[in-house]
């Protein structure tokens, strides 16, 4: 019964990430020309590639944007859902639509929103008396605006998953710290969030290895060839340039290897730190 | 008093709940006025909220221009099998793991988990050059073939196969049923919650894809969705009614799905909070 499975991931799983790591010490070209062993030369090329280092440098500053602000919006939510609103399921539904659009399809909205000649932002902008920006060339906002068009998109998707653990808490808990006359906000702090960590745990594990993959949204909002590439592109992005414009996948194998390390070492350090916050009983 | 401060907060509630459904919605109310707009009219300052009269140029543009029903045909047959294809094999494996003992079992699933630790990203390349190898790009099984495996499908319906009393299978096997009768007929309507989670995680995932059908299917009839309105933007740079209208059209088929199957989409993705 595991032979599917267990075949199909030898062939399109397995092998490949024992090739990835091979090639990472190959000097591989276009079409796939394998130009023989080079030591660590790819990984001393990366070291030295200040492209390399921005969109790295990038890809922490969409972490350190996307995954607390989607976490916290989502919570947000979830605690205002869950407080006997009306119209609950209208509200579920509307949030959860931007979660379940293309993500191409959303870059392509937002670009069209943050248009610096045409576009509504700075049409709202100037009605208010601001001056117009350049949203997604400017150093200052590209990054910022970007991030948003991720946020927008998962808090509704992580919305669902805390609103479930919120549900989850057993009411007997609430109706005694109501007995003792606690305050809505006590209530949260005391009651909801201590008994929520495992799920905040689990979204903060999928936001971060989601974030540090991101693509599709620079990939869509910026062109390749605009200077703003340089302070947004991510990790992933660099990665692709590397591999299918620039045709260097042994070096682009390397890059491969570092984002899994950093995964790798981001999961691990969490594990590690969610016996100090992360209640399971 | 209580009562008039409860009143305010309750107010208030309300007040972020509807803000937040404005800039929820706003981007898709903005995509719909701009694809009935006239290509003029997108570029005057400032813009126009309402067109002033509604014109389909930007469908016509796409639905002549791209061979828009081919590209839907090919997402929809790409996201189809990959559902299907990891529901049957992700079930058989993760029944299995659950209940079956059998020599190197504990290997094999570790190295199942493994994984379940690496980025997507991380196998792109070999995985190219095999379809390349097969001689399968530009093909629509290029679009699918490494994604009909999946390591999370696997763990996540051994979970749900683990959470099964043991005492369920053996009464069907006392009443005279066989493994593989008790696995179609008693455990899989059981973890129904487990491939609706999974169905529609993959299915999200297959139909969203950039990266992937993007490097193997270069030729327009061959593309998905993304790929194709990624190729498209970078056609018709300014022509914003036609950009809308293809996301458009490109995002309206996920969400008439959501319409109809709303309760197992939001308790799907509830599920996978709770099981993983």
């Amino acid at each position: 019964m595991i032979a599917p499975v267990t075949l199909g991931l030898i062939i399109f799983y397995f092998y490949p990430f024992f090739r990835v790591i091979i090639d990472s010490f190959h000097n591989i070209g276009a079409f796939d020309k394998d130009m023989g062993f080079v030591g660590l030369q790819n990984y001393q090329t990366m070291v030295k590639d200040k492209e390399m280092w921005r969109a790295l440098g990038n890809t922490f500053k969409y972490v350190a944007i996307i995954v607390p602000l989607s976490l916290l919006f989502a919570l947000l939510i979830a605690v205002l859902l869950n407080a006997k609103v009306k119209a609950l399921s209208f509200f579920r539904v509307v949030y959860f639509l931007p979660a379940i659009t293309m993500s191409v399809a959303v870059s392509m909205v937002w670009r069209w929103i943050y248009n610096g000649d045409f576009g509504i932002l700075n049409g709202l902008m100037t009605a208010i008396g601001l001056e117009p920006r350049l949203w997604l060339s400017d150093k200052a906002t590209a990054l910022i605006c970007i991030s948003t068009v991720s946020i927008w998109t998962n808090v509704g998707y992580y919305m669902i998953i805390l609103l479930a653990g919120i549900q989850g808490i057993s009411k007997g808990y609430y109706e005694a710290a109501e007995i003792d006359g606690a305050t809505g906000l006590q209530k949260f702090v005391k009651i909801t969030l201590p008994l929520l960590t495992p799920t905040i745990f689990y979204v903060v594990i999928m936001l971060i290895i989601s974030t540090f993959q991101i693509f599709s949204e620079i990939y869509m909002m910026i062109d390749v060839k605009a200077p703003a590439i340089k302070f947004t592109q991510s990790v992933v992005m660099h990665f692709y340039r590397s591999a299918f414009s620039y045709s260097k996948k042994g070096y682009a194998s390397a890059i491969a290897v570092l984002l899994f390390v950093i995964i790798m070492l981001l999961t691990v350090f969490q594990m590690k730190m969610q016996k100090k916050w992360v209640n399971y009983d | 008093m209580k009562t008039k401060k409860l009143k305010i907060s309750r107010i208030f509630i309300y007040v972020i709940l509807i803000g937040g459904v404005l800039i929820a919605v706003f981007p898709f109310l903005w995509m719909i006025l701009t694809s009935l707009k006239t290509n003029a009219e997108t570029m005057t300052i400032p813009p126009t909220i309402l067109p002033k009269k509604i014109r389909f140029d930007g469908y016509v543009t796409v639905l002549t221009k791209l061979p828009f029903l081919k590209i839907y045909a090919n997402t929809i047959i790409s996201s189809v099998v990959t559902v299907i294809a990891q529901l049957v094999f992700c079930a058989m494996a993760g029944y299995a793991y659950a209940r079956i003992d059998f020599p190197f079992k504990n290997i094999l699933f570790t190295a199942t988990l493994a994984v379940l630790m690496v980025p997507g990203t991380f196998f792109i390349l070999p995985q190219y050059r095999i379809i390349n190898k097969l001689g399968l790009l530009n093909t629509i099984y290029a679009l699918f073939l490494p994604n009909l495996f999946s390591a999370m499908g696997t763990f996540l319906l051994r979970q749900f196969f683990m959470s099964l009393p043991q005492e369920l299978e053996d009464a069907a096997y006392i009443d005279g049923c066989n493994r593989g009768k008790a696995f179609i007929k008693i455990m899989l309507p059981l973890v129904k919650p487990g491939l609706v989670s999974l169905g529609i995680l993959t299915f999200r995932f297959a139909w969203n894809d950039l990266m992937w059908p993007m490097i193997v299917n270069t030729s327009t009839d061959k593309m998905t969705l993304s790929a194709s309105l990624s190729f498209m933007q970078g056609q018709y740079v300014t022509d914003f009614p036609s950009i809308m209208a293809g996301a458009l059209m490109a995002a309206v088929p996920m969400i008439v799905l959501f319409a109809i199957f709303q309760k197992q989409f939001i308790e799907g993705v509830a599920h996978t909070g709770i099981k993983g």
